[in-house]
Order: C-alpha cells, then sequence, then structure tokens
C-alpha cells in the first residue's frame, strides 16, 4: 500500500455539507419521531436502524448510537458523507409526508461515527479461525465490507488490487466537498485493523495472479473489481490533447495534482453523476467557465437533480438537448462539434454548432469489467456484470460477486449491502452453516 | 465488560431492566418480546379477581411538540383469566429462565392471598410485588392505594402475605401520601424483602374544554387516575432518597417512576434502587429502548470503572442531605461563553422578571452576547436552565474567602457566613 502525497488537487476542497455542533446533533436528533418499522431502515440499502442510532445520540449514548451504524455498515463513516441521502434514507423520511424537512440523517450518522474514530473505538474481534482463506479481487467498498464481516466469521482474507491505494472509487472517485482520499483510506485502515486481512496492492487479477492460482490458494473468491475505465466516443479528433475521461481525471487530482492554469473553458460530456460532480469539481479547481453537454435535459438526466440544482448555483451552465459529433482544434481540442437533439434524445439534421473547450471531460459511462472472469467456468456475464443470485453466488460454486461488477454502477452503500450479504453467504458456504447463523 | 447483573431482595436478573407492572407486561407473548429485546425482568400485570376496564383510559401532557411528557390512566388490574395469566407465567419462565418475572398481586381477604400466591408461586414466580399503589377504581373497592396510605393495613396484609410466601416479596408503595417514610417502615415491619416504587400520583390530565369534561372521557364523565411519565421523576427520585437514607429502613428498592433512558436508570440507581422499572416510556415507544438503557448504562460504568452495580448503588445518597447542612460559604456565578451565544436573550429575561436582574444586553450593540454583573450574580442557575445552547453557561466557582459553612453551624457554633448577595 503507497501512501498519498501531501500536496492534492482536492485539498483545495472545502466540505459541502458542515459537520453538526454538539448543539445542533442535539436538536435535530430531538426532532426524531423514533418511528417503529421506519421507511428510512428500508430506504438504506445496508438497512441501518436509523431511529434507534438517532434516540441513542439523543440519550448521550454516542459509543452505542455509532455501534448501530456499524454493524449494518462497516463503511457507515464515509457513507454520512457520500451516500446521496436526499434519495434513500431522508428521501423517505415521514416528515416530508408532514410537509417537515426530513431529519438530517446524514448528518447524525457522521455525528456518531466520527466520534467513533475521533476516540478510537473499535467494537469487533475476529472470530475464531476457521483454518478457511478467501481471495477478493478489489479493496473497494464492497471487499472490505465483504472482508470484514468474513473475519467476524473467523475466515482468513487476502485482498487483491491493482492499484497502489486501497478503498476503490470511494478513495479515488467520490467528490473531494464530501471526502477525501485520505478520509477514505483511514476508514480502510480502520476496518482492516480487525485483523487477518492479508493487503496485496498492485496486483492485477489476473495478470499477475491467475484464476487457477487463486483457486488453489483459497477456499472461495469474492469479486469486487468494480467498474473499468471511462468509455470513449468514437469521434472525429478524439485523440487531440485536453480529451480525457472523467473518472480518470478526477482519480488524478485527488491522489495526486493537475494544473488547470491554461484552462478557461471545459466541457463535460454526460448527464449522470460523474458529468454532475466532474462540473462542480472543475468550478472548484478555478476553471472560469464549465458546461455540462447532455443529450437531454434536467427533466430526464440520470444525475440527481440535487446535485444539479448545487452545480447550477455554483456557476456551471448547461447545453441541454445536444450530443457531440466531433472535436475540433489544433494538437489541442478548442471546442466540441454538438448537433442538437430531439426530446426522444435523436439528432436534428442541420442544427450543428460548435462549443468552445480547451478541456473535455467525458462523463459517459464505465467499462464493464465481465471479461475479467472470462476464464472462470461457471461464472456468467451479462451485459458486463456479473451474474449472481440475490445474495451474491455467482453459477460457481465459492464464488461469489458484488458491488459494481454485479450491478452495474451503484453507490458505494449498495456495495457495502452487497459485500456483507455475500459473506454472510460464503460464510454458510464455506461452514455449512444456515445463513442466518 | 461491566457485569449488569442486578439482585433486588434476591430477585436475580441479567440486567437491572424490568418492565413495571402495567400494560406492557400484560401477557406472555408481550413479556417474552420484551426478554428477546432485552430487559432482565419483568414485573406481570397485577393479578387479582379480572376486572372490566373502560374506554378509554389514558390521556398524556403535550409540551413543546413532545406528546407524553406527563401520562395518565385509569385502566384497573389485568382483565384476564387468572389461569390464562398463570399458564403464561409458567411457559415465560420455563423459556427464560434466567430472567426475572415477579407477580404484582392485589386481592382482599387473607384467604385470597394465601390461594393467589400459591398459584404465583406454581407458576414459577421468582418474586411477588403487592399493589399497594393503585390510586383509582381498586382503591374504592379497598384496596391498592387504601392499602398503602395506612401503614397499619400495609404491615398487616404483608405480615399475611410472608407467612405464605416462600419467594421474595416486594411492597408496591403509593406515592399518594405526605411522607413516604412511615410506609415504608410499614412494609419493612411487616416483613417485606423490599419495596418497589412509586406507582402512579393521582390525577387529572386535562379537561375537554368544549365537552367540559375532565379526560380521558368515558362518555360524559371521567374519574381522577394515575400520573406517571417523564415528568413524575423527580417525584419518584426523592421518595427513592428518601427512603434509600433513612438509617431504619433497611431493605431493597426498585426504583419505578419517570425513566425514559439510561441516564435516568443510573439515577435511580445512584439514589439507592437496586433495579428499575419501566412503564410510560415503553407504552409510548416500545421495548426496544432497552438496547440504549444496557449499553448506556455500561458505557457509564465503564467510564467510572465500576465492575458491578453494587459499586455505585446509592452512591449518591450520602449527598442527600437537610437544607441545613449545605454550606452557604460556597459561592457560584454564571459565566457566558461568547463563543457559544447566540443571542436569544432568554437569560436575560429570565434574570431580569424571575431572578435578580443581573445580566443585561450590552448596550453599546457591539456584541449580542448578554454580560453578567457577577457582583449582583446570586449564583441560582436559572440563566444555564432557560439557555439553549448546551455549555454556553457555566456557573462557576468563585473563591470569596470564606471557609465552608452550614446554617446549622452558624446557627449553633457561631460560624461566619459569607454576606448575602443580591438582596437590596
Ligand atoms: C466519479 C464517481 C463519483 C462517485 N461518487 C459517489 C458518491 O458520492 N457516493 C456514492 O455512494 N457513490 C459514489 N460513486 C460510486 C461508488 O464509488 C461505487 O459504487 C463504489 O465505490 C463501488 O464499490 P466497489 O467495491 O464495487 O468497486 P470500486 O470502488 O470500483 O473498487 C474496485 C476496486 O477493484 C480494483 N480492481 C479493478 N480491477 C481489478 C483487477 N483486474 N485486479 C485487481 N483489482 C482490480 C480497483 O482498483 C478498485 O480499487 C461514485 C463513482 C464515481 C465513478
Ligand atoms: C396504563 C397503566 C397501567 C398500570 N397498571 C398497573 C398495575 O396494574 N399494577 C401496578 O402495580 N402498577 C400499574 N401501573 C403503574 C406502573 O407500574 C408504574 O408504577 C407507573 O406508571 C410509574 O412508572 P412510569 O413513569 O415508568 O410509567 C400502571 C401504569 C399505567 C400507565
Ligand atoms: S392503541 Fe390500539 S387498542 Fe388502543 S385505541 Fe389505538 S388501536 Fe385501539
Amino acid at each position: 500500500m503507497s501512501k498519498l502525497p501531501d500536496v492534492r488537487s482536492e485539498l483545495t476542497f472545502e466540505d459541502f455539507k458542515a459537520a453538526l455542533t454538539d448543539h445542533q446533533a442535539m436538536v435535530e436528533a430531538n426532532r426524531c419521531l423514533y418511528c417503529y418499522d421506519a421507511p428510512c431502515i428500508k430506504a438504506c440499502p445496508t438497512g441501518i436502524d436509523i431511529p434507534s442510532f438517532i434516540r441513542k445520540i439523543a440519550t448521550g449514548n454516542i459509543r452505542g448510537s455509532a455501534k448501530t451504524i456499524f454493524d449494518s455498515n462497516i463503511l457507515g463513516m464515509s457513507c454520512a458523507r457520500v451516500c446521496p441521502v436526499e434519495v434513500l434514507c431522508e428521501g423517505d423520511c415521514v416528515d416530508n409526508a408532514a410537509g417537515i424537512p426530513p431529519i438530517k440523517i446524514g448528518k447524525l450518522q457522521r455525528y456518531a461515527t466520527d466520534r467513533a474514530f475521533e476516540a478510537g473505538w473499535t467494537f469487533y474481534q475476529a472470530g475464531p479461525d476457521t483454518g478457511k482463506s478467501v481471495g477478493l479481487i478489489g479493496a473497494g467498498p464492497a471487499s472490505l465490507a465483504a472482508a470484514h464481516r468474513l473475519r467476524r466469521f473467523g475466515h482468513r482474507c487476502t485482498l487483491y488490487d491493482k492499484r497502489d491505494v486501497i478503498g476503490g472509487l470511494n478513495t479515488t472517485g467520490v467528490a473531494p466537498h464530501k471526502m477525501k482520499a485520505d478520509r477514505s483510506i483511514t476508514e480502510a485502515e480502520w476496518v482492516l485493523s480487525i485483523g487477518g486481512i492479508d493487503v496485496q496492492t498492485g496486483v492485477s487479477i489476473p495478470d499477475d495472479l491467475t484464476w487457477e492460482q487463486l483457486n488453489e490458494r483459497h477456499d472461495a473468491l469474492f469479486l469486487g473489481f468494480g467498474l473499468g475505465a471511462d468509455s470513449a466516443l468514437d469521434l472525429p479528433g478524439k485523440d487531440l490533447d485536453g480529451i480525457e475521461g472523467a473518472v480518470d481525471f478526477i482519480e488524478r487530482f485527488k491522489l495526486g495534482v493537475v494544473d488547470l492554469s491554461g484552462v478557461q473553458r471545459a466541457v463535460v460530456l454526460g448527464g449522470g453523476n460523474t458529468a454532475l460532480d466532474a462540473v462542480r469539481e472543475l468550478i472548484t479547481l478555478g476553471v472560469p467557465h464549465v458546461t455540462m453537454v447532455y443529450r437531454g435535459d434536467a427533466s430526464n438526466m440520470s444525475g440527481y437533480a440535487h446535485e444539479w440544482d448545487a452545480a447550477k448555483t455554483e456557476g456551471v451552465r448547461a447545453h441541454w438537448n445536444a450530443q457531440p459529433i466531433g472535436y475540433v482544434g489544433e494538437g489541442r481540442v478548442s471546442a466540441v462539434r454538438c448537433i442538437q437533439t430531439s426530446a426522444d434524445k435523436r439528432p436534428v439534421p442541420g442544427t450543428e454548432h460548435e462549443v468552445p473547450a480547451d478541456l473535455v471531460l467525458l462523463a459517459v459511462g464505465q467499462a464493464k469489467l465481465g471479461e475479467l472472469v472470462a476464464r472462470l467456468d461457471g461464472v456468467a456475464v451479462e451485459w458486463g456484470c456479473i451474474v449472481t443470485d440475490a445474495v451474491g453466488a455467482t453459477g460457481r460454486p465459492g464464488v461469489y460477486a458484488a458491488g459494481d461488477c454485479r450491478n452495474g454502477g451503484k453507490e458505494v452503500v449498495n456495495a457495502v449491502a452487497e459485500g456483507r450479504d455475500a459473506a454472510i453467504a460464503i460464510h454458510a458456504y464455506l461452514t455449512g452453516a444456515d445463513q442466518d447463523a | 465488560m461491566p457485569d449488569l447483573t442486578s439482585n433486588t431482595a434476591g430477585i436475580i436478573s441479567p440486567n437491572p431492566f424490568w418492565l413495571a407492572s402495567a400494560p406492557p407486561a400484560n401477557s406472555g407473548a408481550q413479556v417474552q418480546r420484551a426478554f428477546d429485546a432485552g430487559w432482565g425482568g419483568a414485573v406481570w400485570k397485577t393479578l387479582g379477581q379480572p376486572i372490566q376496564n373502560v374506554s378509554s383510559r389514558f390521556g398524556a401532557i403535550q409540551w413543546m411538540g413532545q406528546n407524553g411528557v406527563g401520562f395518565n390512566n385509569i385502566e384497573l388490574i389485568t382483565d384476564r383469566p387468572l389461569d390464562v395469566n398463570f399458564r403464561e407465567i409458567y411457559e415465560t419462565k420455563k423459556r427464560y429462565p434466567k430472567h426475572a418475572i415477579i407477580a404484582s398481586l392485589m386481592v382482599e381477604t387473607r384467604e385470597e392471598w394465601r390461594e393467589i400466591i400459591k398459584r404465583a408461586e406454581d407458576a414459577g414466580a421468582d418474586g411477588l410485588e403487592l399493589n399497594f399503589g393503585c390510586p383509582h377504581g381498586m382503591c374504592e373497592r379497598g384496596m391498592g392505594s387504601a392499602v398503602g396510605q395506612e401503614p397499619r393495613v400495609n404491615e398487616r396484609i404483608t405480615g399475611w402475605v410472608k407467612e405464605f410466601a416462600n419467594v421474595p416479596v416486594l411492597v408496591k408503595l403509593t406515592p399518594n401520601v405526605g411522607d413516604i417514610l412511615p410506609h415504608g417502615l410499614a412494609a419493612q415491619a411487616g416483613g417485606a424483602d423490599g419495596v418497589s416504587l412509586i406507582n402512579t400520583i393521582k390525577s387529572i390530565i386535562g379537561v375537554d374544554i368544549d365537552r367540559f369534561v375532565p379526560e380521558p372521557r368515558v362518555s360524559t364523565k371521567s374519574t381522577n387516575g394515575g400520573y406517571c411519565g417523564a415528568a413524575v421523576r423527580p417525584i419518584a427520585l426523592h421518595m427513592v432518597a428518601a427512603l434509600a437514607r433513612e438509617p431504619q429502613f433497611q431493605i431493597p428498592i426498585s426504583g419505578i417512576g419517570g425513566i425514559t433512558n439510561w441516564r435516568d436508570a443510573v439515577e435511580f440507581l445512584l439514589l439507592g434502587s437496586s433495579s428499575v422499572q419501566v412503564c410510560t416510556e415503553v407504552m409510548l415507544r416500545g421495548y426496544r429502548i432497552v438496547e440504549d438503557m444496557i449499553e448506556g448504562l455500561e458505557d457509564y460504568m465503564r467510564a467510572h470503572d465500576f465492575a458491578r452495580l453494587d459499586d455505585f448503588v446509592g452512591k449518591a445518597v450520602p449527598a442527600y442531605s437537610e437544607w441545613g447542612n449545605l454550606d452557604i460559604n460556597f459561592e457560584t456565578i454564571a459565566k457566558i461563553d461568547p463563543a457559544s451565544c447566540i443571542g436569544c436573550n432568554r437569560c436575560v429575561v429570565a434574570c431580569h422578571d424571575g431572578a435578580h436582574q443581573c445580566i443585561h444586553i450590552d448596550e453599546s450593540g457591539k456584541t449580542h452576547v448578554p454580560f453578567v454583573d457577577e457582583s449582583e450574580c446570586v449564583g441560582c442557575n436559572l440563566c444555564q436552565i432557560v439557555c439553549p445552547v448546551p455549555g454556553c453557561i457555566s456557573m462557576v466557582e468563585v473563591d470569596n474567602g470564606y471557609p465552608p459553612a452550614t446554617w446549622n453551624e452558624h446557627v449553633n457554633e457561631g460560624v461566619q457566613v459569607r454576606p448575602k448577595k443580591g438582596a437590596h
């Protein structure tokens, strides 16, 4: 594992949502109705017992509050920062139905889990050694959650990650105004502190270690390798300088330094959450003019409305109903050629035009890595995603999958939930025990 | 890991948290769910000749958006057949042998007591609780608080019960008395192994001001009920402490009244309760509250290095004293932390209209932070109580140069007390 450099472009970012003070936390916690069979719990993919952790904040039992969170979600500290709570727990708070602002669940979760990290509380111990070993491909949220649960059951774990840093996209991808890379790594190390998890970074599967070798080493395998590189658009001029993948660009400025001093106008292609993160990040990094080019409009983009609202407020412009058809420039890109699109997102002939740009970020999706498992007989892949049953079992006995490589790309919290559940299934597989044992 | 095992007069439970005798402990299915949630014991809904209840039965105080800060009921004892109750006690005890089940009993004649005690013990009850406390309905029939308010009757019936009982006997006391002491001592004299208190306080929870009928309304009338819930905690704490500090009173106490969380429970333990019982908070929020109680208690014990409950049960009792023994020369004044003050001026109005007119608004307009005239501040606490920001106002001890002196010492030995403050 390598250390992060001390100088990183992401360090200029401030928290978009400030932490709660003790006073604010107390007022907010006391506002919670302590619902029973609460909708917020069902809206959380990891099913955290939200009313209980909030009540425990109100009674001053912060340690118990944090434990309630971690019991369901071992990455509860970062999820408190990176979860799109507007469409998850807070979106289903019963107060919405009463026309009252929902309880700030994410911020309260951050309050409790931050206290746990500050105080150095640990809650879990590894189970007695079972003599079984599990190999986990990837060291992102899915694998971390799985490994932690497997250790509680007493199985030895090895994480393999092709990168030098652990934490997956939680480290290299999430917007620094939500969380910076070092915090994700601190959390990952806290998860690993349960002990008995061997971490091998800089190991790409299956190039550096074949499936056969992995099968020999381990009694079960867990696939948590996420998604691949940014998808490119095969358009004229695509090799000009100044055109790059958004996720790649984000990783570069989170883990190191990017120089945007010459950039006046940046264009981000896409309408998803990566595009929305990228435009906001470019503004904060000091690019004067940032435009998002999308085939549809605000009403049908896949990115979250609350994120677009924030981007707009920060000065991002949108170029709706337009689609790129080529890049213009000499050596370096100077504009994106676009064509207007109709309501059903089809190009309208005769509407070609140019949008000036000296930096273009592609946020039109990431490659699916299904082909990595081509040599693993019995593991089915559909649309690039690994096919599993409800608890993450692939068609090949002893091989499980979770997170982005299984679900096609959701949130950190989904990866945690799937990883945890797959670990429970792996435990059952390894011990022949009941699934809820 | 601190040991939460609790022993109240020989009734052992894995933790000190019991359901009080009330609707949450009405049936076997409920008590079993409560044990699954973590409750250490349950005092079964009072058993006696099954009664018929009215509707509605409950009323509550709404305060600042919180419903149920105070709660009242006009419910009687169990309305379920005795053989059903005893069968369920038996089944529950069989499935949860380590948990404590205490049968709450209320009957009239000596023969009835003999009979019901035998049935409770046959069902496997770990202890008996004598309901000498219900302040409505049952007392009109000569039971409940009608017994609890008469020390001689209390002692006599407790004596009967002790004649028949083989398991520990707790007498549940009513708070509807001027002084709790004679009643606790009567129970002790009758042979009780312990007492539990408080039962509910005689009350009228409110009035339907358009129908001109008190609440809870039963058709065109209502009746006085029993008051409980968070609002009664101070009364309960006092009564528990009043017994705990009495040298003649030697038997264990199970504390009840307004307990809502671990902190409330710790207060009862510190004032001498060996176990605590909860009714209203469970009625309002469910058995699940016990998880926080257990965790919070464990954390508290870890923080204070207490290995077991006995390390701190009663630890605050010696500090509960007479007014005449308080140190008059001890002086505090209010200090406002300018960094956390939000400028609501609630301390100003409270001090001006309700205390000693010594917190003032900064007339220069340079700051929103009021200032305390320390030469006038009597250290009464009012400002700190009304301040909405935790930690913003603190009561700071000042060294006024006077050695400690109590009123009693002043009167009896002429010890010098400091000059009065704020008494112009
Ligand atoms: C730009 C961006 C912003 C995001 N923002 C948020 C957000 O704010 N909130 C949120 O909840 N979610 C966000 N997400 C989504 C979230 O990061 C992912 O859903 C989550 O990280 C998925 O976890 P995972 O463990 O499945 O995969 P990943 O986090 O992708 O981890 C996979 C790991 O596997 C490693 N790996 C890949 N291939 C191999 C191989 N062949 N051999 C060995 N190792 C390999 C990778 O290096 C990586 O470390 C964002 C995603 C992106 C792209
Ligand atoms: C609805 C209701 C029914 C009750 N029934 C009984 C009872 O049958 N026997 C009894 O001893 N106490 C009974 N109580 C009193 C409680 O056991 C307890 O002493 C009192 O409510 C104070 O505790 P609390 O503040 O936690 O509610 C009842 C209380 C309520 C609210
Ligand atoms: S709480 Fe249950 S029993 Fe009581 S009035 Fe409501 S529905 Fe009826």
